[in-house]
């Protein structure tokens, strides 16, 4: 008997939500963008199938195959029953002519083509990047609203809203006449920022949910691997942020502790780093260095390389510095000026570092007090504390409250007890 | 040895399942039915979709599910074999349905085809 278990076929994880983005994408692909919900529908309806077949009859050789074949049924029979048909028919007779029903196909080809159309909709279409993040999930990643809702720290209710919404952008953007010769090529800045931000909200998401954090980072990596399938966004600078979220992603597991708080830089564990990341990164990296056009997430890339090199090293430091010299010229933001900051310290040390930080404008919110007190720490103890308890005082994180106070102040309580 | 059926009752929950929690819950289901199997215990079974079922009552009145005042209907059932009713219990508490708060799992003895 235990035959029959050793042949049982284990079905990859995630095999449902990714193909459900693949459905959803596929039929939106050949009917339009107006029928989302009813291709939501049907790609619900096939995984209901699957739950009342394969448990009873063993799960079939070819599952995603299976998926397809039903899919593709239950969408002909909708087709041929629902008012689209009807739409089309009147729409026809307008024409003088009627129709076949189109052959619907699920060949990796078409499926891949559907993604991507709907990747560049939802980026290209003019929405939020929260909108376009909760939207990416629900659609290209098969998230579910509850799914969505604790891995953006958000309510059921808004993220509930944020899709209605979207979803009636989306739908209207159907009549700008947005099909497949649609210029990616333009649109592909959008395309990448949105994978951006989408795999920071994993990366430094403030969920506990581990697990979703890291499903977002991966999803972020899939859709962002995706691009490289089409040669028109086979570009250097989709290379360049697959290595950054490469880099960062071998990480993940050391950047938060067993007990859910947030592990410094200098205190992690670089056994812990994942190599076939790293490696995958550095092959990426090198893909990057292409044309002449060198983007932020080059430079991002080559920064998240350098932080998973081990030794610490002043040259390394140096390069980072660099790297971040270049970045603020094409991004003058205030956490890149305050990452800048902290290389310039390992390179020039904190004296000049505290004098270097006067000289940037920034409105003063945790990191910069954090920032600031780690620069005094080894100068002037008192102060240094000062900053921290200000660092503490202006966040509105509880977990970064707990972070500082476990990181920074925990040294000084215990001298406070060995003194009395 | 008698032969029972594993009656599953639970809510519609496709309607609000994501595809991630019905992968897990599919694989459960499976997991538990093969734990049968590999006892030579299973003899069949089926799911039963919620999509267009309906009741007839007495008057010859027809209507949609779900039925009546209680949302949880049959989504289910299995027949195994089983020495006694405790053997065929244990099979059901092992049911993954059984996760979901007010769902139940109804074991029933099949009546013998011979005297």
């Amino acid at each position: 008997m235990s035959e029959i278990l050793m042949e049982d076929i284990r079905l990859i994880p995630h095999l449902f939500r990714h193909e459900s983005g693949r459905i959803i994408s596929a039929l939106t692909n050949y009917w339009g963008i107006q029928y989302l919900e009813d291709a939501e529908d049907i790609t619900s309806d096939t995984f209901l199938k699957a739950m009342e077949h394969w448990p009873y009859h063993g799960i079939p050789e070819n599952p995603a195959g299976w998926l397809h074949r039903v899919a593709r049924n239950l969408a002909h029979t909708y087709y041929r029953r629902n008012r689209l048909f009807q739409d089309k028919i009147v729409r026809d007779l307008g024409m003088g002519s009627t129709q076949e029903v189109p052959e619907i196909v699920f060949d990796p080809q078409k499926i891949v083509d559907g993604q991507l159309q709907m990747l560049f909709r939802i980026c290209s279409t003019d929405l939020t990047p929260a909108h376009q993040i909760a939207l990416s999930l629900r659609i290209l990643c098969g998230f579910g609203i509850e799914e969505i809702a604790t891995a953006l720290l958000a309510s059921r209710d808004t993220i509930n809203k944020r899709l209605y919404r979207a979803k009636e952008k989306l739908r209207r953007s159907a009549d700008f006449a947005m099909t497949i010769s649609m210029d990616k090529g333009k649109s592909i800045d959008s395309v990448l920022r949105t994978l951006y931000l989408l795999y920071n909200e994993g990366y430094y998401s403030e969920s506990n949910d581990q697990i979703l954090r890291k499903d977002l980072c991966r999803e972020a990596l899939y859709l962002t691997h995706l691009l490289l399938e089409d040669p028109s966004t086979c570009r250097p600078d989709v290379y360049a942020l697959l290595a950054l979220m490469s880099f960062h992603a071998s990480r993940f597991n050391t950047r938060i502790n067993q007990m859910g708080e947030m592990v410094l830089y200098e205190k992690q564990d670089p056994q812990q780093w994942e190599e076939k990341l790293i490696d995958q990164g550095v092959y990426f990296l090198h893909q990057s260095a292409q044309g002449d056009h060198l983007t932020s997430y080059h430079l991002e890339a080559n920064i998240a390389y350098h932080y998973t090199r081990k030794e610490e090293h002043v040259d390394k430091w140096k390069s980072i510095l660099e790297l971040y010299d270049l970045l603020l010229k094409i991004n003058n933001s205030p956490v890149i000026a305050l990452n800048r900051i902290f290389a310039f310290s390992k390179v020039f040390g904190d004296l000049r570092a505290i004098e270097e930080l006067g000289k940037i404008d920034v409105i003063p919110n945790q990191y910069f007090f954090l920032l600031k007190g780690v620069l005094y720490r080894e100068i002037d103890h008192d102060k240094a504390m000062v900053f921290f308890l200000k660092a503490i005082a202006v966040t509105h994180s509880e977990r970064e409250r707990q972070f500082i106070r476990s990181q920074y102040l925990v040294d000084e309580a215990i001298s406070f007890l060995y003194w009395h | 040895m008698d032969e029972f059926i594993l009656l599953m009752r639970h809510e519609d929950g496709g309607k609000i399942a994501s595809p991630e929690q019905m992968q897990i819950w599919m694989q459960q289901t499976r997991d538990w039915i093969n734990s049968i199997i590999a006892e030579g215990k299973f003899v069949g079974g089926t799911g039963l979709p919620f999509d267009g079922a309906c009741v007839v009552d007495s008057a010859g009145i027809v209507t949609n599910g779900p039925f009546g005042d209680i949302k949880e209907t049959i989504g289910g059932f299995i027949h195994v074999k089983a020495n006694s009713v405790e053997e065929a219990v244990a099979f059901a508490k092992g049911c993954p349905v059984l996760q979901g708060e007010g769902n139940t799992v109804e074991v029933r003895r099949i009546a013998k085809n011979h005297v």
